[in-house]
């Protein structure tokens, strides 16, 4: 009974949504305040019947109805409690039900937090939130219902693939969709502001706390993702280039040059027409990567549903979304009244060139993910481009980047001086110059060792960005603390942002620096690595739940000293025939100790074992980076200024003119 | 400055970074493009020394073997594509889903002897997923059509490569 509620909850879901997208927006065209105030109600109403489906799923998930298709083919009762709730987004269907779900959240947010907007922006908003969350819903009930039933029941399921019963992943495809989905906020605000035809500082004002938001969380699903191949899959790499992995940083990076950009629109009422642009474009590639994940159009690892009716219908929805989108940004851009042009020397110049390379970088990652599959659609070639592809093309364009972001939050607004802005950076500078020289003697590759002194120039100037403005050292202490109090948080999360960009690359960079050895031993056999001596003492074969596991004990001494013990194990799940590898990490916060067990042979009596031992310096700091970048995120929503409902009382007269 | 000057600069930063990007994917492109390449064809035109390819295939049943280099292990496998094979030699841990009868695609570039010394090797994903290349390369062999159900097993390309010279001109095998 539960599942054929939750695919009722689902349809009633649905409709409400496909209200939600008409009502509201005739509403907003009429100028009829009842159908405007019926907007926040729809939304809240769909989000409910959307918990209610996606809690029946879970119920039917944790109470093994094996009658349910994709429980049966997804889950077993040998499962672990926690792998059968989050197994429900580990495939297709449960992972479409989650995608609608999180639409609807924000849905119900814009309904319940922005209160303040004014009646039809938000309707319009709204509305159009509701037009996305119902096509995606429709074709969660056309094309891939978790709910639909099976006869007859199997009396186990066939249980889930061993590799994602981890709980890095278990926990990350909701944070990356809701990254993901979150973009669909600016993307309505875009979509309504185009309609309206007025895009003006306040709208920069509104938009900005969603789009950094959305930043927040898919920043965080991008280093959950990199951190979960690192410890999962075993190779000792963390970012593969691989296409559901651009997918994921090609809106990255253009969702970090929107959040940028807004700023501009709301300080200075330019870059308008670009910043609409930059939203539409933000929740695109956020589609089109869900498309390209789905239909499993790009060849991948992670491409586990390969359906052409699922497919064409997402294609069409995309068409539907993108294209309609564009066609309105097209019709009514023009009609927008442009905003100032300024100086090259300023704050909104150097935002501008932030754009302008953040959006170079994605244009190149997106060819390289674009190009072998249009290559073998066209003309039958199969080829691929890799790392060496995007290091030789993103690389070169990140170094410039950052070398303007040390300069960026120092720069005045309107029009500026460079000098005086590089005089208040003399010592970072200087530190920067220090850490080159300190590090091109270790260092020999180029391209490392410039991304790591752009890194230290980048957490100097964010540092001194705050020292400037708390007139640190020039004023007593106390006085600093005082004015650091009373700092906007938004500019201390801009700063923590930055460094933290510094803290990914630092660790980028010197995991460039990684040091990796294959050995054959046999037990009690020593091996040296980076100074430290691996020793292999003991490898014991012990039962797990659903599944045989080998477990080697590895100690690992410097100078003698123990340092640590290490257990990498392997495990051979017999329900599905296969086996999965489980690392060992030592991690110290500077550099991590990995050991991974292989193969057992028998030669002539000796049993030996493969070891991959790998010694990678500063590798925490790629994934440190981004929890700080989001934290700074999160930070600057916390200011005053940037919540929707501030407006009010911060700046009422911008407010008066456009309500 | 004047307002055009300044719209003359927006303009110039934007070609500036576009052309920058075009350049360096071209060059890119030219260097780091990896092909694919099915075993037939590495033998009808080998690649020379310095190119990366992607070589893809089925792994012969019984020909993976273990050999030590000093305290490195390295491992040696045939890869088939029912046509022709060639020799694999990698040093490291095979993945996981590795199994000998079943597609892989490994990454390397082929030496002057003929046998392929594999950087990076990747094993398909879980029983019904082959990687598109490896079936596309199969079904152009002719050696397997994917609307007759899974590739053939293990044991009949293991007799289907033994022969291969000889048996070139054989008919399709259909359905498993």
């Amino acid at each position: 009974m539960t599942p054929e509620l939750g695919n009722f909850a689902l349809a009633l879901a649905c409709c409400l949504a496909a209200g939600q997208a008409v009502l509201p927006m005739v509403g907003a065209q009429r100028r009829d305040p009842r159908l405007m105030a019926l907007a926040p109600a729809l939304a809240i109403g769909q989000l409910l019947a959307l918990l209610y489906s996606f809690a029946c799923l879970v119920h039917s998930a944790i109470q093994d109805d094996f009658s349910v298709q994709n429980v049966a083919a997804n889950s077993s009762v040998a499962k672990p409690l926690l792998y059968k709730i989050t197994g429900v987004w580990g495939n297709h269907e449960g992972s479409v039900l989650l995608w609608a779900l999180i639409l609807g959240l924000c849905g119900g947010a814009v309904a319940l937090f922005g209160r303040d907007l004014p009646s039809a922006l938000r309707a319009r908003v709204i509305a159009v939130l509701g037009g996305v969350s119902a096509g995606f819903q429709l074709f969660c009930l056309t094309t891939s219902n978790p709910f639909d039933r099976v006869w007859p029941a199997p009396m186990d399921g066939q249980g889930m693939n061993p590799l994602l019963q981890d709980p890095g992943l278990a926990f990350h495809p909701p944070i990356l969709y809701t990254g993901y989905v979150g973009f669909a906020v600016p993307f309505a605000f875009a979509v309504a502001a185009l309609i309206e035809g007025r895009v003006d500082a306040s709208w920069g004002r509104w938009v900005r706390p969603w789009a950094v938001a959305a930043w927040c969380f898919l920043t965080c699903g991008i280093a959950l993702g990199s951190w979960w191949s690192y410890y999962v899959l075993g190779w000792g790499g963390y970012w593969f280039w691989d296409p559901v992995e651009n997918a994921s940083l090609i809106p990255w990076l253009t969702g970090t040059a929107l959040v940028h950009s807004a700023i501009v629109v709301e300080k200075r009422e330019a870059l308008k027409i670009w910043t609409v642009l930059l939203a539409i474009g933000t929740f695109s590639f956020s589609l089109s990567g869900t498309f390209l994940v789905r239909s499993g159009i790009l060849n991948s690892v992670h491409a586990f549903a390969n359906d052409p009716a699922r497919g064409i219908f997402i294609l069409g929805l995309l068409g539907l979304v993108i294209g309609g989108s564009l066609l309105l940004f097209a019709i009514r851009a023009p009609s927008l009244t442009a905003g100032g042009v300024f100086a090259p020397v300023s704050r909104e110049g150097l935002l501008v060139l932030n754009n302008i390379l953040l959006c170079s970088i994605c244009a190149v990652v997106l060819t390289g993910t674009m190009y072998p599959p249009f290559m073998s659609l066209l003309f039958g070639k199969t080829i691929s481009v890799g790392k060496p592809f995007f290091d030789a093309t993103a690389a070169p364009m990140a170094i410039p980047l950052m070398v303007f972001m040390g300069l960026g939050p120092m720069m005045p607004w309107k029009r500026a001086q460079l000098w005086p802005v590089l005089r208040r950076l003399w010592w970072s500078g200087a530190l920067t110059m220090l850490a080159f020289a300190l590090m091109a003697w270790r260092v020999r590759d180029l391209l490392p060792l410039l991304a790591a002194t752009c890194a230290v120039w980048v957490i100097a100037g964010s540092i001194a960005d705050i020292a400037e403005r708390i007139r640190l050292f020039r004023i007593p202490v106390g006085a600093s603390w005082q004015r650091a109090r009373m700092l906007p948080r938004a500019a201390l999360g801009a700063a923590l942002a930055h460094a933290g960009v510094g803290v990914s690359v630092l660790g980028l960079a010197a995991m460039s620096q990684a040091q990796h050895r294959i050995v054959e031993v046999h037990v009690g056999q020593t091996e040296m690595l980076a100074g430290d001596a691996w020793t292999l003492t003991d490898v014991r074969a012990a039962p797990g739940p659903n599944y045989t596991a080998l477990i080697a004990t590895i100690e690992v001494r410097h100078d003698g000293r123990l340092v640590t013990v290490l257990h990498p194990a392997k495990r051979t799940f017999a329900s599905q025939n296969q086996t999965t590898t489980e690392v060992a990490i030592h991690t110290n916060l500077m550099s991590d100790l990995y050991g991974v067990l292989g193969d057992r042979h028998e030669n002539g009596g000796e049993t030996t074992y493969v070891l991959r031992l790998h010694y990678n310096p500063l590798a925490p700091w790629m994934w440190l980076g981004g929890l700080i970048m989001a934290l700074g995120g999160v930070l600057s929503l916390s200011d005053r200024r940037m919540r929707v409902g501030a407006p009010r009382r911060a700046a009422t007269a911008g407010l008066v003119a456009t309500s | 400055m004047t307002r055009k000057s300044r719209r003359l600069w927006l303009v110039g930063g934007c070609l500036i970074g576009l052309g920058t990007a075009t350049a360096l994917t071209l060059s890119a492109f030219s260097s780091n493009i990896v092909f694919f390449m099915a075993p037939s064809q590495v033998h009808a035109h080998p690649p020379s020394a310095d190119r990366t390819i992607r070589l893809g295939g089925m792994v012969v049943a019984g020909s993976v073997r273990q050999q030590k280099h000093g305290d490195t292990p390295t491992n040696q496998f045939d890869v088939t594509d029912g046509q022709d094979a060639v020799t694999v030699h990698y040093e490291g841990i095979l993945p996981d889903l590795f199994r000998e009868g079943q597609s892989v695609v490994a990454i390397g570039s082929v030496q002057a002897d003929g046998s392929f010394r594999a950087s990076e090797v990747l094993a398909k994903h879980d029983e019904t997923y082959m990687p598109k290349e490896v079936a596309e390369a199969l079904r152009r062999s002719g050696k397997w059509d994917p609307r007759y159900g899974k590739p053939p097993d293990a044991a009949s390309w293991n007799s289907m490569t033994k022969t291969a010279t000889s048996q070139d001109k054989a008919a399709p095998q259909h359905g498993s």
